[in-house]
């Protein structure tokens, strides 16, 4: 373990086209777009269908049905398809990936509010989609942020794995590291990446705690 | 990089290499019961400590929330060099998620039922043994399952990315695939994979409302904690 912190703690480790730096970029920016991407793309339909009550059997079936594809497979199913190697089977993957959860934590977190609640709203006048934004999209945050929570999970993985299909991700030092028979190099790489998931994570958690402030505590 | 002519899948791979095939079903079979086995039993003892003795609950969801956290990719490649490429690893590490996957299920199964039933339970003069056995078992069984089928499948998707490190199963035959440039042995392996974690989730539906009739369609129950890891 420790030359896994000498690795990390050597400043020449850190700088050029291989060195860390390059590569935790890499591995956050890639990570950040797809999940802005599945953002977009998966809680707005979510929200509508979870407000007209609509698709909860779908949403369920969506999550038991891509629990069972894993990333690895998303991800070399874009490669054999010949979509080339590198930066675009990784991304699309983890676009993939990030979509189930974040539409299934949008779909269920608002189709659950209840009823009392919409009633409330609609008789103090709301209509439609000012009941979906005062009231439901509050009450639906635990679950779309624990949706977030998931998809980031899959997402930072996943660019773990974009480095075994030729992606300059923190995943490249296992790669290399592997094939150089460089410990060293493996074990750093191994813990800059379970430190990223780990921090990623706690950020996530750390964001919905906040945004739930003004609820009282349930404990 | 893939030759642009080449198909997606070769058929007449799949009729010339069955042996290959039944191979890597066995070992993604096997591995997926050892961890799942093993998964069980420790989810089991850490669930009662956390059941029993309230205050270890906090530190024993930290720690299986830290651990979920960790992609499979960086635990296979930390447990290689120390343990080489046998069965050792993906025990440990698919055990490793099994249980961080199911004790969190285990905890919140018993939580669920009603203290009013367990109150009357008592009054019966049940013992404590007789009580989980015969009350709070068969009334957690629906959670249970819902548990047991996130487990299953998240294991099965593992198993797979253990191929990337040559450790058996269906993923050999994605990364032979990506190596060798053959995407046949990348849609095999992944249909394959996926596959798998489908019949496996639909046996363990079928088991659950076979040994709790009384609870049909409580296997939505889970919806809410669906979301899981894949992988």
């Amino acid at each position: 373990m420790t030359s896994a912190f000498d690795f990390i703690f050597t400043s020449a480790n850190w700088s050029g086209p291989d060195g860390i730096a390059t590569r935790l970029e890499t591995h956050l920016w890639v990570s950040l777009t797809a999940i802005l991407a599945a953002i977009v793309i998966a809680v707005p339909i979510g929200l509508v269908l979870g407000h007209l009550r609509r698709g909860r059997i779908v949403a369920i079936a969506v999550a038991n049905l891509t629990r069972a594809v894993p990333s690895f497979a998303v991800l070399a199913f874009v490669v054999a398809a010949g979509w080339g190697i590198g930066f675009l089977p990784t991304w699309i993957a983890m676009v993939a990936l990030a979509i189930p959860p974040l539409f299934v934590g949008a779909l269920i977190g608002v189709s659950e509010v209840d009823d009392s609640v919409i009633d409330a709203a609609r008789g103090m006048g709301m209509r439609g989609w000012q009941i979906l934004w005062n009231a439901e999209l509050p009450l639906a945050t635990p679950l779309l942020v624990s949706g977030l929570r998931v998809a980031a999970s899959q997402v930072i993985a996943t660019a773990t794995l974009g480095a075994f299909v030729g992606y300059n991700t923190l995943g490249r030092f296992i790669t290399v590291g592997r094939a150089n028979q460089d410990d060293a190099m493996l074990y750093g790489g191994v813990v800059i990446i379970v430190v990223t998931a780990l921090f990623i994570d706690s950020l996530l958690r750390l964001a919905g705690r906040r945004s739930l402030r003004w609820r009282k505590p349930e404990h | 990089m893939i030759a642009q002519d080449e198909p997606l899948i070769r058929w007449d791979w799949l009729g010339s290499h069955t042996d290959v095939l039944v191979e890597r079903t066995v070992q993604h079979l096997e591995l997926t019961a050892i961890a799942f086995g093993a998964g069980l039993v420790i989810a089991a003892v850490l669930a009662s400590i956390a059941r029993r003795w309230r205050w270890t609950n906090t530190p024993i969801t930290t720690v299986t929330t830290v651990l979920y956290t960790i992609p499979a990719v960086a635990l296979f490649a930390a447990l290689i060099p120390v343990f080489g490429v046998g069965i050792t690893v993906p025990a440990i590490a698919l055990t490793t998620y099994s249980l961080v996957v199911l004790t969190p299920f285990l905890i919140v199964a018993f939580d669920e039922v009603d203290q009013a039933t367990i109150d009357a339970a008592d009054a019966m003069g049940m013992t404590r043994l007789q009580r989980l056995v015969s009350v709070e078992l068969p009334l957690a069984l629906p959670s249970i399952f819902a548990g047991l089928r996130v487990t299953a499948v998240t294991i099965i998707g593992l198993v797979t990315v253990g191929g990337l490190f040559g450790l058996g199963g269906f993923g050999n035959l994605v990364d032979d695939g990506l190596t060798r440039d053959f995407p046949t042995l990348i849609v095999v392996g992944i249909v394959a994979s996926i596959a798998l974690a489908l019949l496996v989730d639909l046996l363990l539906v079928i088991v659950s409302t076979l040994v709790s009739p009384w609870q049909r369609g409580a296997g939505q129950r889970g919806a809410r904690r669906t979301a899981g890891r894949t992988a």
